[in-house]
Order: structure tokens, then C-alpha cells, then sequence
């Protein structure tokens, strides 16, 4: 009977045991580049970095790309790289979508969903903060206008002043 | 003897069936490219399932489970 048990509490344990963890706040950012081969992303060494996960089905992402446009002139020039991570299955459509949004800040395709699996977004759009020492700072799930707005500037302009 | 064949069953079924669990066929929030699609909607007519609801709500005195408030007077 206790092997039954045992047995029963083991294979109702091992979904959430093999489940993938996501990136967590704390933990250093891995190299784009290996996640994402090929695609052309800026240097990044020293450098306040904002990952945001996006895709062209998403609603919220529409409103978060001119909020995403502004951070990037306004505090472009103080260190902060946004690199936006398009989902779409086809590249025409994350194409299609970027070149509406007149993007101001780098866009890369993860087709394959390498970068997506490494970073476990919980929701769409989700982004990462990510200070200057490569070490991930807060997460944001979804985009909530003003709000999230409001969250962004605070977080961008305390770590652009930290570690200078 | 019986037991342990018993057990064997057993724990051979919960291994096939934990592949069936949540956590295995979970499409991730950025795979939901084709979910998000128009065509897969539950209604493709958001007209005429308001109106129809509607016709619920006001005419059966059958509200709620389809997302209307009130208390199926017809008042509205």
C-alpha cells in the first residue's frame, strides 16, 4: 500500500518537476546571441537592457510599441537598449507588424522559440529588465498603459544611474 | 503475486496517463498565434449573439452564463 502511494504522489509530482523554469528576477541574462542564432543584436555589455517579448496577434503589444519607441529616444543616449523579441511562427507577419510599428529600437525573430522557452514569458507581451552587470531586474507580464509606463520609467531611471 | 502485478498495472497506467497531465499539453502564451486567429472565436457573428442572448435574457427570464446581468425581466 505504501508503494502505491509513493508511486501515485511520484507521477503526480513529475509534470511540475519537469515543467521548465522560467527566468526569474536575480538571475544573469543569457547570451542573446546563442539563443537567437543569427539575428542581428546590438552589443549589450554594460549596458541597461529591456528584453520584451512581443507578436503580432498580441493586442496589448500594439499599445506597448510606442511606449517601447519613446523609452528608447529618451533614454537611448543614457545606456538603455531595447531589443524586441518577435513570437511569430511566420516572418512575414513579424515583419509586417514591425515595419507598422515603425520600430526605433532593434527586432529580432525568434521563430523557433528558443529564446522564448529560455525566458518563459507568462503572458504576452512580457519584458526583462536587465541592469548593466547582465543581471535580470524586474519582469513585467503584459502591458497596461499608463501604468506600466509609469513602472518602466521608474525602473529604466533608477538602474541607467546605478553602477555609474 | 497478485499484488504485484497489481502494482506493475498500476504504476505502468500513471506513467502513460501523467503524459496527459496540464502541464505536458499547455500551449505556452507565445504559441497562441493560431488561437488568436479571428476564425477561431467561440462566435463569429458578434451581432447576432448579442441579439440572441438578448432574446434569451428578455423573452425566457434566462440570464447569466452568457455574460448578461439582470434578472430576467424583460425590462432592458
Amino acid at each position: 500500500m505504501k508503494n502505491i502511494i509513493t508511486a501515485i504522489l511520484l507521477t503526480c509530482l513529475s509534470p511540475a518537476l519537469s515543467a521548465a523554469d522560467a527566468a526569474k528576477v536575480g538571475q544573469p541574462m543569457p547570451k542573446l546571441s546563442q539563443l537567437l542564432p543569427g539575428a542581428s543584436i546590438p552589443n549589450t555589455s554594460g549596458k541597461v537592457v529591456l528584453v520584451d517579448f512581443w507578436a503580432s496577434w498580441c493586442g496589448p503589444c500594439v499599445q506597448s510599441f510606442p511606449v517601447l519607441n519613446k523609452l528608447q529616444s529618451k533614454y537611448g543616449a543614457k545606456g538603455l537598449v531595447i531589443i524586441g523579441i518577435g513570437v511569430d511562427e511566420e516572418a512575414a507577419k513579424y515583419k509586417g507588424f514591425a515595419d507598422k510599428m515603425k520600430v526605433t529600437f532593434s527586432v529580432v525573430h525568434d521563430s523557433s522559440h528558443k529564446a522564448a522557452d529560455f525566458f518563459g514569458p507568462s503572458s504576452m507581451p512580457s519584458s526583462y529588465l536587465i541592469d548593466r552587470k547582465g543581471v535580470i531586474r524586474y519582469i513585467h507580464a503584459g502591458f497596461r498603459g499608463a501604468k506600466t509606463e509609469a513602472e518602466y520609467v521608474t525602473e529604466i531611471e533608477a538602474l541607467v544611474t546605478e553602477g555609474k | 503475486m497478485k499484488s504485484a502485478s497489481f502494482f506493475i498495472t498500476l504504476v505502468f497506467a500513471m506513467i502513460c496517463l501523467s503524459s496527459c497531465a496540464e502541464q505536458f499539453v499547455r500551449v505556452k502564451p507565445y504559441e497562441r498565434g493560431n488561437l488568436a486567429r479571428p476564425v477561431m472565436a467561440d462566435n463569429l457573428d458578434p451581432l447576432q449573439k448579442a441579439m440572441t442572448e438578448h432574446a434569451y435574457f428578455s423573452r425566457e427570464a434566462a440570464s447569466g452564463g452568457g455574460g448578461v446581468g439582470g434578472g430576467g425581466c424583460g425590462c432592458n
